[in-house]
């Protein structure tokens, strides 16, 4: 579904990912690990399209498309979703207005008819179910005055909403209590089929006991360093990074 | 509660689109060029009673003696007065064959707001089979107003059938000597609509123009006036959000309204004239005089505006609180685009005991425009425990237009406060990149904040209206992305 070949991306002449591969198959959940300031959220910014950074070489290959070439919002059409680290706060404009033309949008683009006033609410309605969301934070303005925990579930709403075929979630659990990370990932969890994936970007190896991801990687430096399964983030949960910088210096 | 947004979600955009069109009177011009002469051919030509013909000569003569502000942040080339003709009664449009005659950009926009194919002829001039069936709303609505002794006409009608009422209310909180515009609009004058409410009457309908025969085409000197005797309520609508194209370029309306004791009136506009091309070429100028005075105690008057369209706007609606207790609003979403020029704002005068005033304006600037706010909060010395409080925000997009802000206050009273606020953002990367992961386009990423930006004002706005203006907003902004 998704591949990455020796992507190099800098911003303001810097180069921030350098030389990243990173395969994605249908079906599968990946999960990113790696200290503060080794490009995760740069991949994902890249992936969405966000035109801040510049990608100087690589490839990145989604359903037999170059990505690279799509716009931000015809990537997003495609099924590409990008649950924000820092989610933005949009004032006056309702989350119910917001999904609805969001979803307009997309239906419009893949040719379907738009749906009815109703049938919107209902599907809504059952999404904020899944990701048991206060009924009051719809008719709030988008990010507005939400509490930390509030905006990342708030992410995973709109992920269900948008059903996307790629997911990538860039910290989602920061910040969250037990219980909304039982929430969260129960709806990630939920959402998962044989015909999408996800990339989890996170700090935690607590998340995967929730959301058990098919692969960790390890990425250090702008680049994928290390390649496991579940039990790589337990060890580096015991360990810390330390042990695979000097790994990586050892082979130098 | 988001009352505006649900409308959209309830799909309104299928309704019917406020607008009406009927004209069959014949073409009548009397030339160009302004003198006294030409203000006793059109006094003479409307019939009019001998005090009117003198309230026209006296602000004729006034007018001459003045000249024309240049204090507002506008740059306008000079208008030659003698290449305008000042009356012309209404013309009957040129019947085009099919809609393949008409602007495509027009279309284009007529689309845009979902206005039927039926509708879009209509507004067009294109000859229609089955015509919209405005004329029995139409009848059922005067109907209403009757029952209730409302009267709703246009103000040459009134003139005839009401004198007194006329004479007693036109120019008494707009005095010819006010403006340069307001002046020229007393001497000249062509239309307009008269609206007074009894005492104790709630209006139970929202009075529009488009209800009232002719009012399609009132020309460029349109006069308004609204009187609510005691106790009574009306919430009035002025204009569309379809395109309204004109031969003339100058407008220079005024609108007047009185409030009794405890009477409300509510006054709502959207403003879509002509703007111009997308290189400032043509475009209307708009100079408007619009005051309330809030004559009785408990009184209250409301402005809501929602301007995108015309080259250059200039205008203040305002209020004279007079009566103890009463209370002004003005709110306002000015948008400017390409190379449109505002300058608008609100005056409030408080003048009785405890008085309220409130102005909440939102500027959104793209493109080379320039949009300024001007507003005077003016509290005389017997204005005891009068308030204030304004908010002007303006929201630019891109780096090559303009926002100002002249707020003036002046207070002669201790116990007053005033509160003014004053934000200017502008749309955030991080905001369209939020908007276009979901899948929005950046023009329909830019219609959502910058609705969501004016949504205190919109809110204000009577429910359909709303709707539409959203939608406007929206289209406004077109091609400000970049
Ligand atoms: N827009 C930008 N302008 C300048 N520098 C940037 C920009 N975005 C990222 N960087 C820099 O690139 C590096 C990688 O940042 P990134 O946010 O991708 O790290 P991360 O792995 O997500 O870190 P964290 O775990 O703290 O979220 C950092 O040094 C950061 O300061
Ligand atoms: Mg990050």
């Amino acid at each position: 579904m998704l591949e990455i070949k020796n992507l190099h991306v800098s911003v303001e002449g810097k180069e921030i990912l350098s030389g990243l591969y990173l395969t994605v198959n249908a079906g599968e959940v990946h999960a990113i690990m790696g200290p503060n300031g080794t490009g995760k959220s740069t991949l994902a910014a890249v992936i969405a399209g966000n035109e801040a950074y510049d990608v100087t070489e690589g490839e990145i290959i989604y359903k037999g498309k170059n990505l690279l070439e799509l716009s931000i919002e015809d990537r997003a059409r495609e099924g590409v979703f990008l649950g924000f680290q820092y989610p933005v706060e949009i004032p006056g404009v309702s989350m119910t207005n917001f999904m609805r033309t969001a979803i307009d949008e997309i239906r419009e683009y893949r040719g379907q008819e738009p749906l009815s006033a109703g049938a919107f609410l209902k599907y809504m309605k059952e999404k904020k179910e899944l990701v048991e969301m206060h009924a009051k934070l719809n008719n709030r303005s988008v990010n507005q005055g939400f509490s930390g925990g509030e905006k990342k579930k708030n992410e995973i709403f709109q992920m269900a909403m948008l059903e996307p075929t790629l997911s990538f979630l860039d910290e989602t659990d920061s910040g969250l209590d037990i219980d909304a990370l039982r929430i969260v990932a129960k709806g990630v969890t939920a959402l998962k089929s044989p015909d999408n994936a996800t990339v989890v970007i996170t700090h935690y190896q607590r998340l995967l006991d929730y959301i058990v991801p098919d692969f960790v990687h390890v990425m250090y430096d702008g680049k994928i360093v290390k390649t496991g399964d579940r039990s790589l983030a337990l060890e580096l949960e015991e360990n810390g990074y330390d042990w695979i910088k000097k790994e990586l210096e050892a082979k130098k | 509660m988001a009352k505006s947004e649900d409308i959209i979600i309830d799909e309104v955009t299928s309704s019917d689109y406020k607008y009406g069109f009927t004209t069959d009177i014949e073409s009548e011009d009397i030339g160009k060029g302004l003198s006294e002469d030409v203000v006793r051919i059109i006094s003479a030509k409307k019939n009019e009673p001998e005090w009117l013909l003198e309230f026209r000569l006296k602000a004729y003569r006034k007018w001459l003696t003045m000249e024309q502000p240049d204090w507002a942040h506008l740059k306008i080339s000079p208008i030659d007065f003698q290449e305008i003709i000042f009356y012309s009664a209404p013309k009957k449009k040129k019947e085009l064959e099919s809609l393949d005659e008409v602007d495509p950009e027009l279309l284009d926009t007529f689309n845009k707001l979902g206005i039927s194919l039926e509708e879009q002829k209509v507004l067009s001039g294109v000859a229609v089979d089955a015509v919209i069936d405005s004329v029995s709303v139409k009848t059922t609505f005067t109907d209403v107003l009757e029952k209730k002794g409302i009267i709703f006409m246009s103000f040459s009608e009134a003139v005839q059938k009401y004198p007194d009422l006329i004479k007693k209310y036109m120019g008494s909180v707009v005095p010819p000597s006010d403006n340069y515009f307001a002046a020229l609009n007393s001497a000249v004058f062509s239309d307009g609509s008269f609206c007074y409410i009894p005492k104790g009457v709630r209006s139970p309908v929202e009075l529009s123009t488009y209800f009232r025969i002719n009012a399609a085409n009132t020309g460029q000197f349109e006069r308004t006036l609204i009187v609510a005797d005691e106790g009574a309520y009306v919430s009035y609508l002025e204009g569309c959000t379809a395109p309204q194209r004109d031969e003339n370029q100058l407008h220079a309306a005024i609108v007047e309204i009185v409030t009794h004791d405890n009477a409300e009136v509510k006054y709502s506009t959207v403003q879509n004239w002509y703007p111009g091309d997308k290189n400032g070429v043509g475009g209307i100028f708009n100079f408007v005089t619009k005051r309330g005075l809030c004559k009785g105690h408990h009184s209250k008057i409301s402005w809501t505006q929602v301007e995108t369209g015309s080259a250059v706007t200039w205008k203040y609606p305002s209020c004279i609180l007079k009566g103890d207790h009463s209370v002004g609003e003005f709110y306002s979403v000015a948008v400017t685009n390409n190379y449109q020029q505002a300058d608008t704002g609100s005056k409030m005068i408080h003048i009785g005991k405890n008085t309220k005033s409130t102005i909440i304006s939102k500027g959104i600037s793209a493109g080379k425009s320039h949009n300024s706010y001007r507003g005077l909060v003016k509290v005389s010395a017997n204005a005891d425990n009068s308030r204030n409080f304004s908010q002007c925000d303006s929201l630019l997009l891109g780096s090559e237009c303009g926002a100002h802000t002249f707020p003036y206050i002046d207070t002669a009273n201790e116990t007053t406060v005033v509160e003014h606020e004053a934000t200017t953002s502008k749309i955030s990367d991080e905001q369209l990149f939020y908007c276009q992961q979901r899948g929005l386009s950046p023009e329909k990423s830019i219609g959502l904040i910058v609705n969501g930006y004016a949504k205190e004002v919109l809110n204000q706005l009577p429910m359909e209206f709303a709707a539409e203006a959203q939608k406007l907003l929206a289209i406004s902004l077109e091609n400000s992305v970049g």
